[in-house]
C-alpha cells in the first residue's frame, strides 16, 4: 500500500491550486479522501476524537440497504420468470437477471447525482460529501423497475439540484431527496410510472394469459371491496410471501423481512432513531386497525389487514430508510416521537382513502419532512418558555 | 445527609494512561510561567521586567480594565523572561524560582475579598455567563466549588488531608456572596461541608464540570452571575485566610498512552512543561503531542518550551498520529479504532477497556448531519444542536433564549469528540461568548 501511498502524493500537488488539474481538486480529493483517512490532527477543542464520520455512516446505511438490494434484484428476476412462464431457472440466473436489469438504473443514478456533486463541490470549493452514496442506492430501489433510464437521471438532476445543492448540499436540505426523484418521477410521468405494466420487468417478452402486472395495493386500489391480493398469476398471496416481499412492487422495498434485516444494523449501530421508526409503526398499526374497523366499501384498501398493510408497499421500506434521514427528520428525541407517528398515521391514511394513490408512504414522508422544523421549533420552544419561567420565578 | 444528584447523559472515554498511586515531588524545575491568554476577560498589562526580584504572589500582570486584579507570580525568583508574541501580545511571563521561597505580606487586617485580590487567587476563578475571570465589584448570585474532576484521565482536586483549608475556603467564599456556596463532590467521596451545600453526584463525565453541576442545582438565568472554581483553588484560598500562606503549589497528573509510567507529580503553577516530562515520555516514531490539561479541553502545549497551563492539574502526553496513512479507514474493521457508535467492531472488546488514541480527527469535516449525537453526551436542559445553530447564525436572541448564559466551551467538549460531523464546538461556542459579550456591553 506504501507504493500506492507513494503515488499518489507524488500526483497530487498537480491538483492542487495553481496545478495543471486544479479544476479536478474536489474530485481527486474525494477519492484520495476515500483511500486513506486524512492525518489532519485537531487544532482547536478536543484533541482525540471517536472513530466515526460521515464516510462510515453513510456506508453503514448502504450496508443495511445490502439485503433489501439483494432480495429485490432476485425478486425481479423471479417475477420476470413467473410472468414469462419459465420458474425452472435457478436461484443464481434468476438473480442475474434482476441484476442487469437493475444495473443500468443504479448507474444512471449514481452518474447523475455524483456528477453533480463533483461539479458543485469543485465550484463551492469543498470536498465532496457522501450523501449521496445513499441516496444513489436508495433511488432505483424505490422505482419500478421498467423506469427508463433517460426519465431517472432528469428526476435525479433535479432533484439534486432543487431539492439539495441550492440549499446548500448535504446536511441542509429539507427534503429527503430519494423520495423527491420519486415524486418527480411520479408527478411528471403518471402514465408511465404506475399502473400494471411497470413493476415486472418482462424483457420483451410475452407473460402467460394469466398474467396481469399489478401490484398488491394496485389491485386492491380497483378490484371489488373483500378481494384477496393476488401474486402476478392471479394466484392468492400468503402472508408468507407478503413478508418475505414475493410480490411485483418497486423493486427494492417488497421485503418486510430484508427490511427488517436493515432496521436491525441500523438501530443496532445507532445510526436510525428508534424513536421514529418505532413511532411511525405504532401510528401505521393504530391507523390500520382504525382504518379495518371502520372498514368501507368506498374505500377497499380499509379492509387489509393491519398486518398486511404494514407489510405491503413501500411502507416497511420509507419508516425504515426514509423517515429516519437525520437531515430531513425532526432533530430533538420529543419531536422524532410526533414525526414518526404521523408519518405512519398519515401513510395509512392516504392508502385507505385517496384512491387515486395506491401507496401513501412517499407522500407521507415527504410532507412530514416539511412539517419537521414546525415540531421542532415548538419542541425547542416549550424549552424556552421552561427558562423564561425559571428566570421569572 | 448530602443531596445525591445521577448525571445519566455522558461518557468515561477509556484512554490509556491512567495515574497510578505513586506521587513524586519535582525539585528539578526552576522556570515557572503564566500565560494570561488563560485568564479570558481581561487586557493584561506587565507589572515586570526581565531581571526584576519577585517573591510568591507578587504581581507579574495587571487588568488594564481593573488595576488591583493581578496576575501573580507562584514562585520566588527573578523574572526571566516577558515573551511576546505578534503585535506585541504578551504570551508568558517566566520567572526563574531561585534562593529562599518566601512571600509578599498580607495584611492580616484587609478583608476576604482584598487578600484573595492581592494573592493573585481570585484570577483562578470563573463567572458564568462568559466563562471569564469574574468581576469582582459584582455580587454573585451563589458560588460553585467542583471538588472532582471527571475529565479523561484526571486525578481528583483534592485529597482527603485538605479538608481544613476546604472548608476556611468555602467560608470565606461564603462572604463574598449573599446566597450560598455550592459544593459539588464525587458520591461516595465522603468530603463534606458545614459552610456549603453539599451535593453529591454519580455518573459519567461531565459529572464533575462545574456546569453540569450548576445546571442539575441551580442554572444560571439572564441577568444572574455566579462564580466557579475548582477545591484546588478553594483550599489555596483556605489556606491564605486562615493561615496567611500563598500556596501556588500544584499536584499535576501526568497521564496518557504516551507516558512510560503515569504518576502525579508536586510542583508550582506553571512549572516548564519539559522539565516535568523529563524522561518520562515513550519513545515513539511519530510526533508526541503534549497538552497541558486533558484530552477534551487541554491546551497543545510545545514539549520543549511549553508550561503549564490553567488549571494547573494535568499533563497528556499522546501519539500525535499525523503520519498514520490509514487506508480506508472508513471501511475499518480493527476492534482498536474507538467509537461509542456500534458502527465499528470495537464494542465487541468492550468499550470500557482502555484505546489507544491519537489527535487525528478521524474524518472529514461537514455540515451538521447526524441528530441527537450531542444530547446523549449534554447532561443540561439545552438544547445542544439549535444553540449551536444560534451562535453560527450570531442571533443573540436566539442565543439568550436557548440557554447561551449557562454554558461554557467545556460543556461541549464531549459533544465535540462523539460528532461525526467533526464540528468544532468549543470553538463556536467561545467566539459566540465573546461575541455576545461585546455587543450587550
Amino acid at each position: 500500500m506504501k507504493g500506492l501511498k507513494q503515488r499518489i502524493d507524488k500526483i497530487k500537488p498537480q491538483f492542487e491550486k495553481g496545478g495543471r488539474f486544479e479544476k479536478l481538486h474536489s474530485v481527486f480529493d474525494g477519492f484520495y479522501t476515500f483511500l486513506y483517512t486524512p492525518n489532519e490532527t485537531s487544532k482547536s477543542g478536543v484533541h482525540i476524537h471517536d472513530g466515526n464520520d460521515s464516510k462510515r455512516t453513510m456506508i453503514t446505511v448502504v450496508i443495511a440497504l445490502l439485503p433489501c438490494c439483494l432480495f429485490g434484484m432476485w425478486n425481479v428476476g423471479y417475477e420476470h420468470y413467473k410472468a414469462i412462464g419459465q420458474l425452472d431457472h435457478n436461484l443464481l440466473e434468476t438473480f442475474f437477471y434482476g441484476l442487469f436489469a437493475v444495473l443500468p438504473q443504479i448507474l444512471t443514478a449514481y452518474i447523475v447525482g455524483l456528477g453533480i456533486e463533483f461539479v458543485v463541490a469543485q465550484m463551492r470549493g469543498h470536498e465532496i460529501q457522501e450523501g449521496f452514496l445513499v441516496s444513489g442506492i436508495l433511488i432505483p430501489m424505490i422505482c419500478p423497475i421498467d423506469t427508463p433510464c433517460w426519465m431517472l437521471a432528469i428526476a435525479v438532476a433535479f432533484a439534486v439540484i432543487f431539492a439539495k445543492e441550492v440549499f446548500g448540499g448535504t446536511g441542509y436540505n429539507f427534503l429527503n431527496v430519494a423520495l423527491v426523484t420519486r415524486a418527480f418521477l411520479f408527478f411528471s410521468y403518471p402514465s408511465k410510472m404506475s399502473g400494471d405494466n411497470v413493476f415486472v420487468s418482462l424483457g420483451g417478452a410475452q407473460g402467460v394469459d394469466a398474467y396481469s402486472g399489478a401490484t398488491p395495493l394496485g389491485q386492491l386500489a380497483a378490484a371489488e371491496p373483500g378481494t384477496a391480493v393476488t401474486d402476478i398469476l392471479g394466484n392468492p398471496l400468503s402472508f408468507t410471501d407478503i413478508f418475505f416481499g414475493l410480490y411485483p412492487g418497486s423493486w427494492g422495498e417488497t421485503s418486510t423481512f430484508c427490511i427488517l434485516i436493515g432496521a436491525l444494523i441500523l438501530l443496532f449501530t445507532g445510526i436510525a432513531s428508534w424513536r421514529i421508526m418505532g413511532s411511525a409503526l405504532v401510528g401505521g398499526f393504530l391507523m390500520s386497525l382504525l382504518a379495518n374497523g371502520c372498514a368501507s366499501d368506498l374505500y377497499p384498501v380499509s379492509f387489509l389487514s393491519p398486518i398486511e398493510q404494514l407489510c405491503l408497499g413501500g411502507f416497511m421500506f420509507a419508516i425504515v430508510f426514509m423517515a429516519t434521514d437525520p437531515v430531513t427528520a425532526c432533530r430533538t428525541n420529543t419531536g422524532k416521537y410526533i414525526y414518526g407517528f404521523l408519518i405512519g398515521v398519515i401513510a395509512i391514511l392516504i392508502r385507505c382513502y385517496n384512491t387515486g394513490y395506491p401507496e401513501g408512504a412517499m407522500l407521507a414522508v415527504l410532507l412530514m419532512n416539511c412539517f419537521a422544523p414546525l415540531i421542532d421549533y415548538c419542541v425547542v420552544n416549550s424549552n424556552v418558555r421552561k427558562r423564561l419561567r425559571r428566570a421569572q420565578n | 445527609m448530602a443531596n445525591k444528584i445521577t448525571i445519566k447523559k455522558g461518557l468515561d472515554i477509556p484512554l490509556k494512561g491512567q495515574v497510578g498511586g505513586n506521587i513524586t515531588v519535582d525539585n528539578a524545575t526552576t522556570l515557572f510561567a503564566i500565560t494570561p491568554e488563560d485568564f479570558s476577560g481581561y487586557t493584561w498589562k506587565t507589572a515586570v521586567k526581565p531581571g526584576d526580584t519577585v517573591k510568591c504572589g507578587s504581581p507579574l500582570l495587571f487588568a488594564k480594565e481593573c488595576e488591583t486584579l493581578k496576575l501573580t507570580s507562584p514562585v520566588a525568583g527573578t523574572v526571566e523572561e516577558v515573551h511576546r508574541g505578534e503585535r506585541r501580545k504578551i504570551e508568558f511571563i517566566s520567572v526563574m524560582k531561585e534562593g529562599e521561597q518566601s512571600q509578599i505580606d498580607i495584611d492580616a487586617k484587609a478583608s476576604v475579598l482584598d487578600k484573595i485580590m492581592t494573592s493573585g487567587l481570585f484570577a483562578m476563578m470563573r463567572q458564568r455567563p462568559y466563562d471569564i475571570v469574574p468581576s469582582h465589584t459584582e455580587k454573585p448570585r451563589d458560588i460553585f466549588v467542583t471538588a472532582f474532576d471527571s475529565a479523561p484521565l484526571a486525578a481528583g482536586y483534592i485529597t482527603a488531608d485538605n479538608g481544613k483549608y476546604l472548608e476556611s475556603g468555602l467560608k470565606a467564599l461564603a462572604s463574598l456572596t449573599s446566597g450560598k456556596v455550592y459544593l459539588g463532590v464525587r458520591y461516595g467521596s465522603g468530603i463534606t461541608s458545614s459552610v456549603a451545600e453539599v451535593y453529591e453526584f454519580d455518573g459519567p463525565h461531565p459529572a464533575g464540570n462545574v456546569g453540569t453541576q450548576i445546571a442539575a442545582i441551580r442554572p444560571v438565568n439572564k441577568g444572574e452571575t455566579v462564580w466557579t472554581l475548582n477545591a484546588a483553588t478553594a483550599c489555596r484560598i483556605g489556606k491564605l485566610i486562615s493561615e496567611g500562606v500563598i500556596d501556588y503549589s500544584a499536584e499535576v497528573a501526568l497521564t496518557g498512552p504516551s507516558v512510560k509510567d503515569p504518576h502525579i507529580v508536586k510542583t508550582y503553577v506553571g512549572a516548564k512543561i519539559s522539565s516535568l516530562l523529563d524522561g518520562e515520555l515513550i519513545p515513539h516514531e511519530g510526533h508526541i503531542r503534549v497538552i497541558s490539561g486533558n484530552v477534551l479541553t487541554g491546551i497543545k502545549v510545545r514539549e520543549s518550551d511549553g508550561f503549564l497551563h490553567y488549571p494547573y492539574t494535568q499533563i497528556t502526553a499522546l501519539p500525535e498520529g499525523d503520519h498514520a496513512d490509514e487506508f480506508m479507514g472508513w471501511a475499518s474493521l480493527s476492534p482498536k479504532k474507538y467509537s461509542v457508535s456500534h458502527a465499528f467492531p470495537a464494542f465487541l472488546r468492550g468499550l470500557k477497556k482502555p484505546f489507544d488514541f491519537d489527535a487525528r480527527i478521524k474524518g472529514g469535516h461537514r455540515a451538521m448531519i447526524m441528530s441527537g449525537e450531542y444530547d446523549k453526551v449534554f447532561p443540561m436542559d439545552i438544547y445542544p444542536e439549535y444553540l449551536i445553530k444560534s451562535i453560527l447564525a450570531k442571533n443573540i436572541e436566539k442565543m439568550e433564549e436557548r440557554g447561551i448564559y449557562e454554558v461554557a466551551p467545556e460543556d461541549f467538549a464531549l459533544p465535540e469528540f462523539v460528532d461525526t460531523s467533526k464540528l468544532e464546538l468549543q470553538k463556536i461556542v467561545r467566539e459566540g461568548l465573546d461575541y455576545l459579550r461585546k455587543e450587550l456591553n
